[in-house]
C-alpha cells in the first residue's frame, strides 16, 4: 500500500459523508414521489378504484328454474328431473383450456375423441357460457375432482337437475325430449330467462309447451373471487319452477300399442272423441329419449338418423300413408249427403269396373266380384267396384270438398309440433301442384283412398272421431291441463276448435256407422274377429294400401315381393258405436292386410280401454 | 460472553444497549427491524389467505435469517474485507454453475440444488459485489483513478450480466446498483457520473435487444397496462385497484376484497405492498415507508460514523440498496416502474432474500459495534 500515495482519512471521510448526505436527500425526494403517487391513487382516484373493486367482486348468477313435470292421465310421471353432478367449464375463466383438458383427460380416462369434441364445443360456445365436460359423475368421480379442484380454475362440479324420461322410449315421439340449447334456439328464446338453463324442449310436448314447462329464472348476487368461484351469497331471488303438465295420454294404452306393433314400423293413435284427448300415440320404431338429454354422441346420433327404419321420425303425426279403404265410409257419407246414392242403392260387382268408352279395367280386390252390392255390403266387405261407381258419380270436386270437412289434407291442430299435412287431391290441386289436367280414372282410385291420397295417422284418427261424434269436430289434444308450481288447482288447456259439421240428414251418419258396425260384427265383415269378447258394438273399417303398383292382369303375391313392397295395413275403429268413447287408428307399414295385421292391434287397444267394464 | 452474564447479574452495571453491543447488535436498528418484521407477519397472514402454516414457515425463515445476522455481526469488518475476493470468486463460479446445471422455475434458471436445500447464488452476489468493490476501491486513496474505476465497473458488470442471463433482470439491476452505489459514494467526480448516466441512457436500446421476450412484454405492458387486461397487464390493473380502493384509512385488516378474494395476483410475494395499501390505506403505507426510511437512515448514520473508508462505502451501499429494493417494489406495485419481480424487503413471503437482507444488516451492526475496538 505504501508504494502509492498515503490515504488522507479525514479528506476521504468528508468526501464519503458528502455523498451520504446527498443520498439521504435523494432518498427523501424519492419518498415524496412515492407518497404523491400513493396519494393520487388512494385519495384523488379513490372513488374510481373503489367502484372498480366493487365490480370486481360482485357477480350476478342466474338460478335456473326447475322444469315442470309431465304426467299421464293416471298420474304416472312421464318426464321428471333427477339430480346429477356434472363437470362444467366456463371458457373465459380457464387460463389454459388445452392444458386443463389434458389434465382432466388423465384424471377421468377420457379419450382423445372426447377431448377434441369438447374443444370443438368450447370454440363454438360463447366464452361465458358453461360447457359440460362430463355428465352424470359418480360419487367417486366427484371426490376425485374435488381433491384436484385447485388445479382447475374455471372448472367445477355443478349439481344440476337434468331431465329424465322414466318411460324411456315409450313416449319418445309424443312427449319428445329436451336437448342442449343450440344457436338456432338462442335466436328464439328470451336470453335473460334462459340464463343458467342448459336444455330446451326439442320435440313433442316438451317443445310445444316449452314456455309453460320452463318457468322463470331466479338470481343470486354473489361475491366471487378472481377464478369466478362463489365465496358468499349476498342476495337471492328464487326461481319459479315451470308448470306441471297433465296429459290425456294413458300409459297402459301406450304400452299395449307399442307392444302390439312389435317389430313392425307404423303408428297407432287413440283418441277420446268427446274431448279430443289423445289417449295413445305411438310411432315405431322408437328410441330412448334420455340419450338426447345428456348430449348424444355424433356416432350414436348418426346411427339413429341414418337407420333405414328412421326411428326419429314421428310417424303418428308426420307419416304420410294412403288411407286405402279406410276412406270408404267417408266417401259413402259424401254420396248420401250429395244425394248420389241412398241407403238402398244397389250395384253389381263383377270384379272390375270400366269407365264409359274406355277399355281399362279398374279391379276389385275380390277378383271374381262381390255380385249385387248395397252400401252396407260395400263397406263391410270393402267392395272397390261400388266405390268406383260412386266416386265417378260424385266427381273429384264434390268428393274433395266433402272430405275437407273431416280434415283430410289439413293439419288437425294437435299440440305436437311439425304435424304433417296429408293430401286430399282435387282438380285445382293437380293444376297448381303439377300443372296437369285431372283424369276421370284418378277420381276412381281416389274414391278407394289410393292414388294421390295421403293421410297421417293422427289425421285418420281425427276424421274417425268426427265421424264417431256424428259431425262434431274437435281438434285432438295431448295436454289436458297444467298446474302452477305451488298451487293445487289445475288450469285446463283450452281447445282450439270444436264445431259441428253442416249436414243435410242426420240419419246418414247412422247408415254409414251401421255399415261400419257390420265390418266388425257382420258375418262376412273384414274385421269380424275384432268383436270377439266384446259386450258392445264397435264400428270399424279395414284398409290395405298399395305401396307397389300392380300391372294389369297381374296378381299380388306377398311371398314373392320383398317386405318393403308389401301393402300397408290400416284399421280405424270407434266404440261403442252408438255412444263413442274411444277412437283408434292403426297404420302398419308393409303389414300386408288391414284385417289380418292392423285390426287385431285395434282390438287389443279397445279391450284395454274397456277393460274395467 | 461471560462478562455479559456477570453484567446481567449486576443490575447496576447492566443496560440493554450495552448487553446488545456485547453481542455486536445495534439496538435501534434491531428495534426497527423487529417492528418491520412483526408488521410483515401480520400483513402476510392477511395476504396469504390466513394460512397459519405459511406464517409459521416465514417465522422459521426469519429465525434462521436472524441467526445469520447474529453470526455476521460478530465477524470483524476486517475479516469481511479479507474474504471479499474469495466470496466474489465463489459467487461467480456458482453463477456459472447455475447457468449450466440450474433448476428452472417459472422459465428462469436461478436455483442450484444442493441436496438439502436450494440455493440462489445471486443472493450471495448481492453482498459479495458491494463488499468486493468497497474493498477494492478503499485499497487506494479515494476518489479512485480512472483505471481502478474501470476495474471496479467490470467487477459489477460481470455478475450482473450472468444474472441477467438466468434471466433475472430485477436482481441483476439491484446487484448492479449496489455496486454502483459504492462507486458513487467513493467520490468519483460529478462529470463522470453525468457522463455515465448519459452513456447508460444511450445503452437502453442494447438492453432491449438482449432482453427476453417476457421481459420486453413486461416493459410494454408497463407502458400500457390496459392493453392486455387479462394477460400481463392484469397484475398492474388489479394492484392499482387494490391500492386505490384502500383510500386514506384502508378497508381494515383481513377486509380487503381485492386481496381476500384473490383478485390480486402474487399478493403474498411481489405484490404484498398492494395488500397493505388496500387494508391500511395511505396512512398504513405511509407508516411502513417511514419505517423503511428510519431503518435505512440508521444505516446511513452507521456509515457516516464508520472508521474506515471501506466500512463507510460498504455500510452506505447496503443501506441505500435496501431502500432501492423498497422503491423498486413500491414503484412496480403502484405502476411507476415496470413489473420486474422484486419482493418488498422483509415483508414479502420468501426465504433467500430474507437471509441476504438480514445478513446485510449484520454487516452494518458489525461495522458499528466493532468501532471502538478499531480505535487505537
Amino acid at each position: 500500500m505504501s508504494r502509492f500515495a498515503l490515504k488522507d482519512h479525514f479528506r476521504e471521510s468528508r468526501l464519503i459523508n458528502d455523498r451520504l448526505i446527498f443520498s439521504a436527500i435523494f432518498v427523501g425526494l424519492l419518498f415524496i414521489v412515492v407518497m404523491v403517487r400513493l396519494a393520487v391513487l388512494q385519495i384523488l382516484e379513490y372513488e374510481h378504484f373503489d367502484s372498480l373493486s366493487n365490480k370486481n367482486r360482485v357477480d350476478i348468477e342466474a338460478l335456473p328454474p326447475q322444469r315442470g313435470l309431465i304426467y299421464d292421465r293416471n298420474g304416472v310421471v312421464l318426464a321428471e328431473n333427477i339430480p346429477t353432478f356434472s363437470l362444467e367449464l366456463i371458457p373465459e375463466n380457464v387460463p389454459n383450456i388445452d392444458k386443463s383438458l389434458q389434465e382432466l383427460a388423465s384424471l377421468f380416462a377420457m379419450t382423445d375423441a372426447e377431448i377434441s369434441d369438447l374443444k370443438q364445443q368450447i370454440n363454438q360456445e360463447r366464452r361465458f357460457r358453461q360447457v359440460v365436460v362430463r355428465q352424470r359423475l359418480t360419487e367417486q368421480e366427484v371426490a376425485i375432482f374435488s381433491v384436484n379442484r385447485h388445479r382447475f380454475p374455471g372448472i367445477d362440479v355443478i349439481g344440476r337437475l337434468i331431465r329424465h324420461y322414466p318411460q324411456g322410449a315409450l313416449f319418445s315421439h309424443t312427449v319428445g325430449y329436451v336437448g342442449r340449447i343450440n344457436e338456432r334456439d338462442q335466436k328464439t328464446i328470451d336470453e335473460k330467462n334462459y340464463k343458467g338453463t342448459l336444455h330446451i324442449g326439442k320435440t313433442g310436448i316438451e317443445k310445444r309447451y316449452e314456455t309453460l314447462l320452463h318457468g322463470t329464472v331466479g338470481y343470486q348476487q354473489v361475491e366471487t373471487n378472481v377464478q369466478g368461484r362463489v365465496v358468499r351469497e349476498l342476495h337471492r331471488t328464487v326461481p319459479v319452477s315451470g308448470d306441471e303438465l297433465f296429459l290425456h295420454m294413458d300409459i297402459n294404452l301406450q304400452r299395449v300399442a307399442a307392444k302390439e306393433l312389435g317389430t313392425f314400423n307404423g303408428a297407432v293413435v287413440a283418441l277420446e272423441p268427446k274431448t279430443g284427448g289423445v289417449l295413445a300415440m305411438v310411432s315405431k320404431p322408437d328410441f330412448d329419449a334420455n340419450s338426447f338429454v345428456s348430449g348424444i354422441s355424433s356416432k350414436e346420433y348418426a346411427l339413429l338418423r341414418d337407420s333405414p327404419n328412421r326411428p326419429l321420425y314421428d310417424r303418428a303425426a308426420r307419416g304420410h300413408y294412403p288411407p286405402g279403404s279406410t276412406l270408404k265410409p267417408f266417401v259413402a257419407l259424401a254420396g248420401l249427403e250429395q244425394g248420389v246414392i241412398n241407403e238402398h242403392s244397389q250395384s253389381t260387382c263383377p270384379g272390375w269396373f270400366t269407365l264409359p268408352g274406355q277399355e281399362h279395367r279398374y279391379r276389385c280386390w275380390k277378383s271374381h266380384g262381390h255380385g249385387p252390392v248395397d252400401l252396407k255390403k260395400a263397406v263391410s266387405q270393402s267392395c272397390d267396384v261400388y266405390f268406383y261407381e260412386l266416386s265417378h258419380a260424385l266427381g273429384i270436386d264434390r268428393m274433395h270438398n266433402f272430405l275437407d270437412l273431416f280434415g283430410f289434407g289439413h293439419r288437425t291442430d294437435i299440440d305436437i309440433p311439425s304435424e304433417g299435412m296429408g293430401l286430399s287431391p282435387s282438380r285445382e290441386w293437380k293444376r297448381n301442384a303439377r300443372n296437369q289436367a285431372w283424369y276421370p280414372g284418378e277420381t276412381l282410385i281416389s274414391g278407394i283412398g289410393q292414388g294421390f291420397n295421403q293421410t297421417t295417422p293422427i289425421q285418420l284418427a281425427h276424421a274417425t272421431a268426427v265421424l264417431a261424434m256424428r259431425g262434431l269436430n274437435i281438434s285432438p289434444q295431448v295436454a289436458r291441463a297444467s298446474r302452477r308450481s305451488g298451487q293445487s288447482e289445475l288450469q285446463l288447456i283450452t281447445k282450439k276448435k270444436a264445431e259441428a259439421l253442416p249436414m243435410v240428414n242426420r240419419m246418414h251418419w247412422e247408415t254409414v256407422i251401421d255399415s261400419m258396425v257390420e265390418v266388425v260384427h257382420g258375418e262376412r265383415g273384414t274385421a269380424r274377429h275384432v268383436s270377439e269378447g266384446l259386450s258392445f258394438k264397435v264400428a270399424g273399417k279395414t284398409g290395405t294400401a298399395q305401396v307397389f303398383g300392380i300391372k294389369q292382369d297381374e296378381e299380388y303375391d306377398a311371398d314373392t315381393l320383398s317386405k318393403k313392397l308389401h301393402d300397408h295395413a290400416l284399421f280405424i275403429a270407434f266404440a261403442p258405436a252408438d255412444d263413442p268413447e274411444f277412437v283408434v287408428a292403426v297404420v302398419v307399414e308393409n303389414g300386408g292386410s288391414g284385417s289380418k295385421t292392423a285390426a287385431p292391434i285395434a282390438h287389443k287397444m279397445i279391450k284395454q280401454y274397456f277393460k274395467n267394464r | 460472553m461471560s462478562s455479559l452474564i456477570t453484567d446481567y447479574q449486576n443490575p447496576q452495571r447492566w443496560s440493554m444497549t450495552k448487553a446488545l453491543s456485547k453481542l455486536h447488535l445495534d439496538a435501534l436498528l434491531l428495534l426497527g427491524l423487529f417492528t418491520l418484521l412483526s408488521a410483515g407477519l401480520m400483513i402476510l397472514f392477511s395476504a396469504g389467505d390466513q394460512d397459519i402454516d405459511l406464517l409459521f414457515r416465514q417465522l422459521i425463515r426469519m429465525s434462521a435469517a436472524f441467526v445469520v445476522l447474529l453470526v455476521i455481526s460478530n465477524v470483524h469488518p476486517d475479516r469481511m474485507r479479507d474474504s471479499a475476493y474469495w466470496l466474489y470468486a465463489t459467487g461467480l463460479i456458482l453463477l456459472v454453475a447455475v447457468l449450466v446445471f440450474g433448476h428452472e422455475g417459472k422459465g428462469a434458471q436461478r436455483w442450484l440444488d444442493l441436496g438439502l436445500f436450494r440455493f440462489q447464488p445471486s443472493e450471495l452476489m448481492k453482498l459479495a459485489v458491494p463488499l468486493l468493490v468497497a474493498t477494492y476501491l478503499a485499497e487506494r486513496p479515494l476518489p479512485p483513478t480512472l483505471s481502478r474505476l474501470f476495474v471496479g465497473l467490470v467487477m459489477i458488470i460481470v455478475p450482473s450480466f450472468l444474472i441477467a442471463r438466468q434471466p433475472d433482470l430485477g436482481t441483476a439491476l439491484l446487484i448492479a446498483s449496489s455496486g454502483l452505489l459504492v462507486v458513487f459514494l467513493s467520490g468519483i467526480s460529478w462529470r463522470l457520473i453525468i457522463g455515465f448516466l448519459t452513456a447508460s441512457t444511450a445503452a437502453l436500446p442494447v438492453l432491449w435487444y438482449v432482453m427476453h421476450d417476457y421481459q420486453r412484454q413486461r416493459v410494454l405492458t408497463f407502458l400500457n397496462p390496459e392493453k392486455d387486461p387479462l394477460g400481463s397487464g392484469y397484475h398492474i390493473i388489479q394492484s392499482k385497484i387494490a391500492i386505490g380502493s384502500g383510500g386514506l384509512f384502508g378497508r381494515g385488516w383481513l377486509e380487503g376484497t381485492q386481496s381476500q378474494l384473490a383478485f390480486l395476483p402474487e399478493r403474498s410475494t411481489d405484490f404484498i405492498f398492494a395488500v397493505i395499501a388496500e387494508e391500511f390505506g395511505l396512512l398504513g403505507v405511509g407508516l411502513i415507508l417511514l419505517l423503511y426510511l428510519l431503518i435505512a437512515g440508521r444505516g446511513l448514520y452507521i456509515a457516516s460514523q464508520a472508521q474506515s473508508s471501506f466500512a463507510r462505502l460498504l455500510a452506505g451501499s447496503i443501506s441505500m440498496t435496501f431502500l432501492v429494493y423498497v422503491f423498486v417494489n413500491v414503484g412496480m406495485v403502484t405502476g411507476l416502474l415496470p413489473v420486474v419481480g422484486v419482493p418488498l424487503p422483509l415483508v414479502s413471503y420468501g426465504g433467500t432474500s430474507m437471509v441476504t437482507l438480514l445478513a446485510g444488516f449484520g454487516i452494518l451492526m458489525s461495522i458499528h459495534t466493532h468501532r471502538r475496538m478499531m480505535s487505537p
